[in-house]
């Protein structure tokens, strides 16, 4: 940090210089004068697409550390013109907010409280659970010997923000295990 | 200009060069489309405190009630019947003076002029008066040619940037409060505890917190050429930043623009400069009177009289220390 | 959405855009300053009507009469755009002597059996020899002057939707219709276009596809399709609601649009025959190539032409698996696990409650979101917890709540709703164990291969032959690229084998060529991610094509042939997009043309051939069998080749044009928990006498799970309320800003009031009908920072045939001042209304109907289940015989 010299004293500088009233230049502190955006620290601006409703604006997401700092529109979108709504403005807090979990919870059967579990744990039970429900359920064919291949023991609901990737493997594993209860907020 | 402002602007008259233009905000109700956009906008840019009990005011659609010390972009919501739409167009038309050259629908963006093609059919007629409006409009700060708040930081908290915007220096401020009386449009308020953080799992602590806290014209964003957050987030450019002596002439001529189309209630607030402020950096346009907006008619910088303030103080100064000084003399007799 | 500021005129009907899709909005203020008219019809004065030029208040589900009087408007006064017209749609194409109108039966069409509550459409074919009309060639009369002409079927069909019937429906004032019906007229032609935008006002109700349907007739007979500025515009609601659809997590559909295989289908050629006929016009004639390359993409090498490509690998519906069927199978215990990915349903499906006690008879569900929503919490904090029907140590379902990365933790595209497909560079890597559905679906298929990979029941071959093997990065992500390049599709053998398809045209029927959704191919072009272009707007021409990459072939406008006339010169210079360049001998424009490119506009076309060769130089309508706009829709609805106006089930309104009171094939499930009020049919009707709507606000989001936990959009609107006219609060004694309980049929909320003129009682006949509004963001239970009644619960489980949709738009209910009972009583309060209402006999009848009923309970035997098609669909008599049952679930 600079030391403060004599000549820094907001009343000195406002004696000796163009500001005498006191209320601009001479006034200024020292960190008002290094003021820059908080994204001028930023490692990195990312080309994203705001997540909520189906305009599709596109964003630029400013991250620091690993973490974001800011989401913006991008004036570069023939569509969006670099604005956002509400929704899209604050989906910075999508990322940061206090309610949001970042470990695996789990509730047993009848029970009043959740739980801690690893997710390599929970993906393995509910890789048997599936297998399981697949097994219990399945339906070779109808009750004319039509062919059904299918089982009506497990069922799926998808949102609408998930990728058009997610959505076809999700589709893709789905079907080949004969579930065809895969749905999606499309239907609502 | 008047009081306190030289004749360079509010910037020049502090300190800063000349040469930089003034910056601010015009504020077009009449395409604001209520979204709120600017409100969020400003929050996640300035990361201020949510500001209300989480209840439903009363207010239609306006949750948030007011600019404040949280609040830095603040949209009102107004409902309103045929008679009062009837009276504002007559208060709108004795207001501005038409007498302007007709022109078409001003082209917007970049996508330039009007599709070519025989146009002379459009429909020109004045719109029925409708039974019914919902006026939304968003407020800020107004950044005043003569700003209350910084006539009388008696820290040097505030300061006026070369941008020609009044900002608080929350490293400097001791949180007297003493600007926010100094304030004709109620803006700037004192930062408490607020109710609820959104940035409870945020590193950074609230800096603002305990001092006086308003619209900075996003001074951080400014100083890096970038827009401040709520002009550019808003979806329908009601929001536009800018130049101000050039949003003005565009405000103007949005004005015109209406009136031609029948819509005489539109008119500006904040463009005359021989207002209380001296004329404010954000410009609005309305579609009814001010106070319908929650916005002062009239609104008078406190100092207004500082002036002739300083001249009688200065006398009075100038005869207490003749008299001290010549007590002394009597003294050392 | 740019293409509105090419609008003349925007009507906005079934939408509030400016509060759904504020960033679209700013093309119709754009459109607005260039001189254009804005009209938004709503039951609700809402933020979009604050900037339109007129608000047209309109009773909820008369949007039939209203567009219907608007088409016999054109009709009768010969306003229609004749050229456009008589080249480009069916309006010359004669139907079926076996075609009965609504008009002659009363409100049904002919084909209709009201033992299944379904029409045999067959009734409602094109005339001529079978075979002609497979080749898109019926029997036409280009004089338009046969009396079973399309032309003619229509004037007679909406002779009668006159303005006094658009008054006496919609209560909207002639004065009002004459402005509308004006604007359109004077906004269509050659030289200007009209824009319809709708959204769920349409889509959400029993009869919603007809809604729609009604706007795409008459922006046909104003020549408004495939032109700049024109179209009927779908305001989707969600980031890739529109990917959802074309890359489908939807039961009936695969990739593409390619139907599901229904039970009975057990030849590939069958299956791909009822989709698509070699013979006929158009693109979907080679809706066996787009399925061969879906086949090879799932099942790789295992994939040949000896086992009809692996098609018997794939599943088989007997009816409609929708989500609705399926929370009634969770009732009888029929589904043992449910994965909800970023879904909600006990907040935002119809009738949360049954979706909450459906979760109750899992035995296990996974749930993967950003925070504990409610459709996760519901064993701890929901409604039925507290009001004591549900006790949390009963519920044995194992919940296993999976942290979701979000959309900046993660790489993958959206499509969103012009069709344009937007890709997203990831930013951070997701905290803690917070992981994408792509590594989740990764690492669950791959663990559950690795789990069955000695097996050898033939039950499991498809899971094993599934192509299965995605790059991962050094932290186990998978390449979301590969997935985009897979639904791309590329060359397996030959020259070009490994490089990616430029375009569906190059997808083969010999296995040599692969590709997961026929639509998207070209998206990988080049082996570069089209969707990742980002070449700036104010770099590019107006429609900017290097920006993201749009289906099919990045092209913006579809059937945009029709934006030239039949010679194939633009209609207008001022609204040119596509036209024919004679010295190049090809079609040209600012958009991709979307006609095979060096046919004449003078081409008679190609019968013999079928397919795009078929297609004469001026059926501009390539998807279509017969190369034409349909004004009247020979296949693909189920209620009707024409749209006709039926009162919603709970309207109080009896129907003023027909006997025929509601959609006859319209879907529900008999439950004592899905009630409805009997509305205009019985005097029971009458303890529900007020309409509501839901809808969405623009500071939330759906079920609020992405809203309602973030601070700044939590303050906007932190608390559930209705909106009631002055008159109403007057009515019933409701103080503004105080409480009111609102009941239905299925149940009871409280809500804050907002008394506003923006809701308007209307006038119909000698009645004033009341509409309420309510916001459907709110829930209880959760972590949610903001929490309310959900208006949900409040809405039956009653569906559109065509679309398995809920009717979310008219719902009938009473409103009292106060809030509502704690606990049991809230039940006891709901039971007294429909005891008031006569519903409890009804109860009864249901209860014993049900018992009697076929389950499709658990099967802990392992023998299969008892399984109804839609054809067996059980018909119970109720009071009114034509409401169908879906049993088949």
């Amino acid at each position: 940090m600079a030391r403060r010299t004599f000549l820094d004293w907001p009343v000195i500088r406002q004696l000796r210089g163009a500001d005498p009233t006191g209320r601009g230049t001479a006034v200024t502190s020292e960190r008002t004068r290094r003021t820059a955006p908080r994204t001028a620290a930023a490692d990195g601006v990312t080309d994203s697409v705001c997540p909520y409703c189906a305009v599709g604006c596109a964003q630029r997401v400013a991250h620091q550390d690993g973490r974001v700092i800011q989401i913006e529109g991008s004036p570069d979108s023939p569509i969006s013109r670099g604005r956002l709504c509400p929704k899209g403005a604050a989906s910075e807090q999508l990322v940061s907010f206090s309610r949001r979990e970042t470990t695996v919870r789990y509730r047993r059967a009848h029970g009043t409280e959740w739980e801690d579990l690893d997710l390599d744990t929970a993906m393995d039970m509910i890789a048997d659970r599936f297998i399981a429900a697949r097994r219990r359920s399945w339906q070779d064919e109808d009750e004319h010997g039509r062919p059904l291949k299918r089982t009506m023991g497990i069922a799926s609901l998808g949102g609408a923000t998930i990728d058009n990737e997610e959505n076809y493997l999700i589709k893709k594993f789905f079907t080949a295990a004969g579930a065809i209860q895969i749905e999606n907020q499309a239907r609502i | 200009m008047s009081l306190l402002a030289g004749p360079d602007g509010p910037a020049a008259s502090s300190g800063w060069s000349a040469e930089g233009p003034r910056k601010g905000f015009f504020t077009d109700t009449s395409i604001c489309i209520g979204c709120k956009a600017c409100e969020v906008a400003c929050k996640e840019w300035n990361h201020n405190p949510v500001d209300g009990p989480m209840e439903i005011l009363g207010s239609s659609y306006d949750n948030t009630g007011e600019l404040g010390a949280n609040t830095w972009r603040h949209v009102a919501f107004v409902e309103q019947g045929r008679e009062r739409i009837e009276e504002a167009r007559e208060s709108g038309r004795r207001l501005v003076s038409l007498g302007m050259p007709g022109i078409g629908p001003k082209p917007s963006g970049p996508r330039g002029a009007v599709p070519a093609g025989d146009l002379s059919s459009t429909d020109r007629t004045p719109p029925d008066t409708p039974e019914f409006r919902w006026l939304m409009s968003s407020d800020v700060c107004k950044h005043c040619t003569n700003a209350g708040c910084l006539d009388v930081c008696p820290t040097g908290a505030i300061f006026r940037s070369e941008f020609g915007s009044v900002v608080v220096q929350e490293d400097v401020c001791n949180g007297c409060g003493t600007c926010v009386s100094a304030c004709p449009f109620g803006v700037i308020q004192r930062r408490d505890d607020g109710t609820v953080s959104p940035h409870d799992e945020r590193e950074a602590p609230d800096e603002r917190r305990g001092t006086a806290s308003k619209c900075t014209l996003c001074y951080d964003r400014l100083v890096d050429g970038e827009q401040p957050a709520c002009s550019a987030t808003c979806p329908t450019q009601s929001i536009t930043f800018g130049e101000t002596e050039e949003l003005v002439e565009d405000a103007r001529e949005r004005v015109a623009d209406l009136h031609r189309r029948g819509m005489t209630e539109a008119r500006l607030y904040g463009a005359n400069p021989r207002d209380g402020v001296g004329g404010t950096g954000s410009v609005f346009l309305l579609l009814d009177e001010p106070e319908v907006y929650g916005l002062p008619p009239d609104p008078q910088v406190p100092t207004k009289a500082l002036p002739q303030l300083y001249l009688r103080t200065g006398l009075a100064a100038a005869g207490m220390a003749a008299v001290a000084a010549l007590s002394f003399l009597g003294a050392r007799r | 959405m740019q293409d509105f500021a090419n609008a003349d005129l925007i009507v906005i009907e079934g939408s509030n855009m400016a509060e759904a899709h504020p960033v679209a909005f700013q093309w119709v203020i754009e459109a607005k300053k260039r001189g254009a008219r804005v009209l938004h019809i709503d039951p609700r004065f809402t933020r979009t009507s604050a900037n339109a030029d007129r608000h047209i208040p309109i009773r909820a589900g008369t949007d039939i009469v209203l567009l219907g009087g608007v088409i016999r408007h054109l009709l009768e006064n010969e306003l229609y755009f004749a050229e456009y017209v008589r080249a480009y749609t069916n309006a010359s194409t004669l139907i079926s002597e076996e075609y009965g109108d609504p008009e002659d039966l009363d409100g049904l069409f002919s084909g209709y059996d009201p033992a299944t509550s379904t029409y045999d459409t067959a009734h409602w074919a094109y005339a001529g020899d079978t075979e002609q009309v497979a080749r898109g060639l019926p029997e036409r009369d280009e004089t338009l002057q046969h009396p079973r002409c399309v032309l003619q079927i229509l004037r007679r069909h909406y002779a009668r939707y006159t303005p006094e019937m658009v008054q006496n429906t919609c209560g909207i004032s002639p004065e009002d219709f004459e402005h509308l019906a004006t604007a359109l007229v004077e906004n269509s032609g050659r030289e200007r276009t009209a824009v319809f935008a709708y959204a769920l006002g349409w889509t959400q109700h029993q009869g919603g596809a007809q809604m729609i349907r009604t706007a795409a007739v008459l922006q046909l007979l104003l020549g408004n399709m495939g032109r700049p500025g024109g179209g009927v515009m779908a305001l989707r609601g969600h980031a890739t609601i529109q990917g959802s659809t074309d890359i489908p997590t939807l039961f009936h559909i695969l990739p593409g649009y390619l139907p599901m295989p229904t039970v009975g289908e057990d030849d590939f050629a069958a299956y791909t025959r009822k989709i698509g006929m070699k013979e006929q016009k158009g693109f979907w004639a080679d809706a066996d190539v787009y399925a061969i390359n879906l086949l090879k993409a799932w099942w790789g090498e295992h994939a040949t032409a000896e086992n009809d490509w692996g098609y018997h690998h794939l599943p088989k519906l007997t009816g409609a698996h929708g989500t609705y069927q399926t929370v009634m199978r969770m009732l009888e215990d029929g589904v043992d696990g449910y994965f909800l990915f970023g879904q909600n349903p006990a907040v935002g499906s119809a009738n949360g409650r049954l979706q909450r006690l459906g979760m109750a008879h899992l035995r296990w569900m996974v749930v993967r979101d950003f925070s504990l929503i409610e459709s996760a919490t519901f064993w701890k904090d929901s409604p039925e917890i507290e009001s004591g029907e549900l006790r949390t140590e009963d519920i044995g379902t194992e919940v296993f709540f999976l942290p979701a990365a979000n959309h900046t933790e993660k790489a993958g595209s959206f499509t969103q709703t012009q069709r344009l497909v937007q890709w997203r560079d990831q930013a951070v890597r997701p905290p803690g164990e917070a992981r994408s559905d792509l590594e989740f679906m990764v690492d669950l298929g791959t663990r559950i291969r690795e789990k069955l990979r000695d097996s050898t029941d033939p039950r499991d071959r498809a899971i094993l032959d599934l192509t299965w093997d995605y790059p991962r990065d050094a932290h186990g992500e998978p390449d979301a690229e590969a997935v985009l390049a897979e639904i791309n599709g590329r060359h397996l053998t030959g020259e070009r084998a490994g490089e990616p398809l430029a375009s569906f045209g190059e997808m083969a029927d010999d296995g040599s060529t692969m590709g997961g959704c026929w639509i998207y191919a070209g998206v990988f072009a080049d082996g570069v991610n089209q969707a990742r272009r980002r070449t700036p707007g104010a770099e590019q021409e107006e429609i900017a094509p290097a920006w993201g990459w749009a289906w099919p072939a990045n092209r913006r406008v579809l059937y945009n042939r029709a934006s030239a006339d039949p010679a194939g010169r633009p209609w207008s210079e001022r609204k040119k997009l596509v036209w024919w360049d004679e010295e190049a001998g090809c079609w040209t424009g600012h958009d991709v043309p979307d006609f095979p490119l060096t046919k004449r506009p003078d081409d008679p076309g190609d019968p013999a051939q079928g397919g795009a060769a078929a297609l004469a130089g001026t059926d501009a309508f390539t998807m279509q069998a017969d190369g034409r706009g349909w004004l009247f829709a020979p296949t693909g609805l189920v209620d009707g080749p024409l749209p006709t106006h039926y009162e919603s089930p709970e309207s109080t309104v009896p129907n003023p044009l027909y006997t025929q009171q509601s959609n006859p094939t319209r879907v529900t499930f008999r439950s004592e928990d899905n009630l409805s009020s009997p509305g205009a049919s019985a005097p029971g009707g009458a303890v529900y006498p007020y309409i509501f709507t839901t809808y969405r606000i623009t500071e939330h989001h759906t079920a609020g799970g992405m809203s309602r936990s973030l601070p700044y959009l939590a303050e906007l609107q932190p608390e559930m309320y209705c909106e009631v006219s002055p008159q109403l609060a007057e009515e019933v004694g409701l103080e503004p800003y105080g409480w009111a309980t609102l009941i239905s049929a299925r149940s009871a909320i409280e809500a804050k009031v907002l008394v506003t003129e923006r809701m308007t009682p209307l006038t119909i006949g000698e009645r004033t009908i009341h509409q309420i509004g309510l916001p459907f963001h709110w829930g209880r239970g959760g972590t949610a920072m903001i929490q309310g009644d959900g208006a949900n619960d409040l809405i039956g489980m009653n569906l559109d045939a065509n679309t398995q949709i809920q009717n979310s738009k008219i719902n009938s209910c009473t409103i009292i001042p106060g809030r509502r009972p704690q606990g049991a009583e809230r039940g006891e309060l709901v039971r007294e209304y429909r005891r008031r209402a006569g519903l409890v006999d009804l109860e009864h009848l249901e209860v014993d109907g049900a018992a009697g009923a076929p389950g499709a309970g658990p099967d802990q035997t392992g023998a299969v289940h008892t399984v109804r098609g839609p054809e067996e669909a059980a018909a119970v008599p109720t009071e009114e015989s034509t409401t169908k049952e879906m049993r088949n679930r």
